[in-house]
């Protein structure tokens, strides 16, 4: 081919040019994709590093009994609650409050931002004020986090200094607080699932006598679920992960009892992590390095049980 | 038959064909009218779709809508069950008489119209659910109380389908083919029992053989249904229905750079497609427009 092309005087001969170029570009996009990756491992293995080093010095290659000490460290590290030291000391306050508060942020923030999603997109008819609605929106999914963290403090804990609505430094408040912080991620999120429902499905529900509530319930929603619920756990990933805000709507840095309501006051894990994290001894430190797994380990999971509840929905539409 | 409403929107710069677009079809295609238009004019935003349209509709007849692509076949049959409403900027004005009731207004309900008055898309869409759920969703949502299976199967047989799907109403109606989709969108019509079926082009995503068997069924189903069927396969009109309507662009309009789509002729397919009377009509039949 590049033969007779470069017989023929009015093609340039770039055979030599166009044979370097080919694979740069693909290695140059494979080094884009691996330096996510290196990273994330490069990060694991420093935490692991650091979180194990408190327990002995051990060489890395002794994986059978590294690994049996970094799961007693996990098994330690969820059980235990702030203790005399930071060698007998673990996260369980930070877990269960953490758990708590994705629970109640779920509660919230999912039917609230899923209904705005489908309002926007099944019932505003287009206009001025659909279009300033979703700006603001828009404009919200960009508010730095400690922003939402003041508006918390302010609103629930305080309720603008209104007694008897404010909720104090309960789980409450930070579940609202972190709920306010998401909600538009998933409005956007849920908004693209359902943009990208075809026009043609919900016709021919309407056009079977189907009002509109019916084919929203019954077509659009399912269609959407897989898109809607990755976008839903991607938002819970990260109000789970937020430290910001929630230091302005806690109020306790250290709990010896984890809560037992939404009513208790809490600490979530990354402000455990961030607390243990501050002091200088090597024992805090890979405490801290210990929390950090356990708060990757709790996100991983999510990501996990996104992934499974999506295959399981698309599978589902499919069939 | 006669015209015994002729409503004030029509204009007096009529011309001769439009004229004898309003001459009431022959007496083989004579039956009462299902849907009576008079003066229909629809709107998208600025632009005039169609313009000053007249039409019967008879009952448990086939009537084909055909014409050159953008002439507001499609537009008029939408109008049929309001799927118009769910375009915005789309004004429709003028008298559409179904069962004696003018369907045009606001006052509508536009979701109990389309349960008596049905449509078939152009690209098969069934649900992504399974055969079964195609079938009976239309049934549960607008409160069927017989029984289900029976209803389902019922439908799947006029549509001519049963015998294929029988063993595995399970399966998603995605898995089926195209010839089979379509037919499976129209047993899911069926089902909710209408009155009127609207057809918009449903054979132009199909094989011969596929369009074959949707004609036949719709040859079939004309006993029971009033069907309206848009078309741009001029062979099809001429096999499968009994009036053919052609639709053309106005000629004024298009001077003016719009296009607003008007009835050039209304008659029984026979006489249509061998002596039309409208020279527009025979230059599109011919192929000299199109």
């Amino acid at each position: 081919m590049s033969g007779s092309a470069s017989t023929n005087a009015l093609y340039a001969d770039k055979s030599w040019v166009r044979r370097m170029a080919r694979p740069f570009f693909a290695v140059a996009c494979l080094l884009a994709t691996l330096s996510g990756v290196v990273v994330l491992a490069v990060l694991l293995g420093s935490v692991v590093m650091s979180a194990l080093g408190r327990v002995d010095s051990r060489p890395w290659y002794d994986l059978a009994a590294n690994l049996r000490s970094l799961v007693e460290l996990m098994l330690r590290l969820v059980t235990n609650t702030p203790g005399e030291s930071a060698a007998v000391s673990g996260f369980r306050v930070g877990v269960v409050s953490s758990l708590w508060l994705l629970a109640l942020v779920a509660l919230f923030a999912v039917p609230v931002g899923v209904g705005a999603a489908v309002f926007l997109e099944e019932y505003a008819s287009p206009g001025r004020i659909k279009n300033f609605v979703q700006t603001n929106i828009s404009n919200l999914a960009g508010v730095p986090s400690i922003v939402y963290g003041i508006l918390g403090l302010t609103l629930f804990v305080r309720a603008f200094g209104f007694k008897p609505l404010a909720l104090g430094y309960s789980i409450w408040s930070g579940a609202l607080t972190l709920g306010l912080l998401v909600l538009p991620t998933i409005i956007i999120a849920a908004q693209e699932a359902l943009r990208a429902v075809p026009p043609s499905l919900r016709q021919a529900a309407l056009a079977l006598g189907g009002n509109r509530w019916q084919t929203v319930r019954d077509h659009v929603i399912p269609a959407a679920a897989p898109g809607i619920m990755t976008g839903v756990i991607l938002a819970l990933s990260r109000a789970i992960g937020e430290t910001a805000p929630v230091l302005m709507v806690t109020q306790a840095t250290s709990l010896l009892d984890p809560p037992r309501g939404p009513n208790d006051q809490y600490v979530p894990l990354p402000l455990e992590i961030y607390n243990y994290a501050k002091f200088p001894g090597a024992e805090d430190q890979a405490l801290a390095a210990g929390g950090i797994l356990l708060l990757l380990l709790l996100l991983l999971s999510m990501n996990a049980v996104a992934i499974f509840l999506r295959n399981r929905y698309a599978r589902l539409a499919r069939a | 038959m006669t015209i015994d409403h002729q409503p004030s929107t029509t204009q007096p710069h009529l011309t001769p064909a439009e004229g004898l677009a309003k001459v009431p079809p022959p007496t083989s295609i004579q039956t009462a009218p299902a849907m009576r238009i008079r003066g229909l004019n629809v709107w998208y935003g600025q632009a005039h779709a169609l313009k000053d349209i007249d039409l019967d509709v008879p009952r448990n007849r086939i009537t084909a809508l055909i014409g050159p692509s953008g002439c507001g076949k499609s537009t008029l049959l939408r109008c049929f069950n309001r799927m118009n409403d769910l375009i915005a900027g789309a004004r429709v004005r003028g008298e559409i008489l179904f069962d004696g009731e003018d369907i045009v207004g606001p006052e509508i309900d536009s979701v109990s119209l389309r349960r008596r008055v049905g449509m078939v898309f152009q690209r098969p869409n069934p649900f992504p659910k399974s055969i079964y759920e195609n079938v009976a969703w239309g049934a549960k949502i607008n409160g069927y109380r017989g029984d289900l299976d029976e209803l389902v199967e019922v439908s799947l047989r006029r549509a001519a389908l049963w015998e294929e799907v029988k063993g595995k109403l399970r399966s998603s109606g995605l898995s089926l083919s195209g010839g089979q989709q379509q037919r499976l969108c129209i047993a899911r019509t069926l089902a909710v029992q209408p009155e009127v079926i609207l057809m918009d082009e449903p054979c132009s995503a199909l094989d011969p053989i596929a369009t074959r068997s949707v004609e036949d069924l719709m040859e079939e189903l004309k006993a029971d249904y009033t069907i309206v069927i848009v078309t741009h396969n001029m062979q099809q009109a001429r096999r499968a229905s009994d009036l053919t309507v052609c639709m053309m662009l106005d000629d004024q309009a298009t001077l003016e750079g719009h296009r607003t789509g008007v009835v050039a002729e209304a008659n029984a397919t026979e006489i249509l497609f061998t002596n039309p009377q409208d020279p527009r009509t025979e230059a599109y039949i011919t192929g000299r427009i199109g």
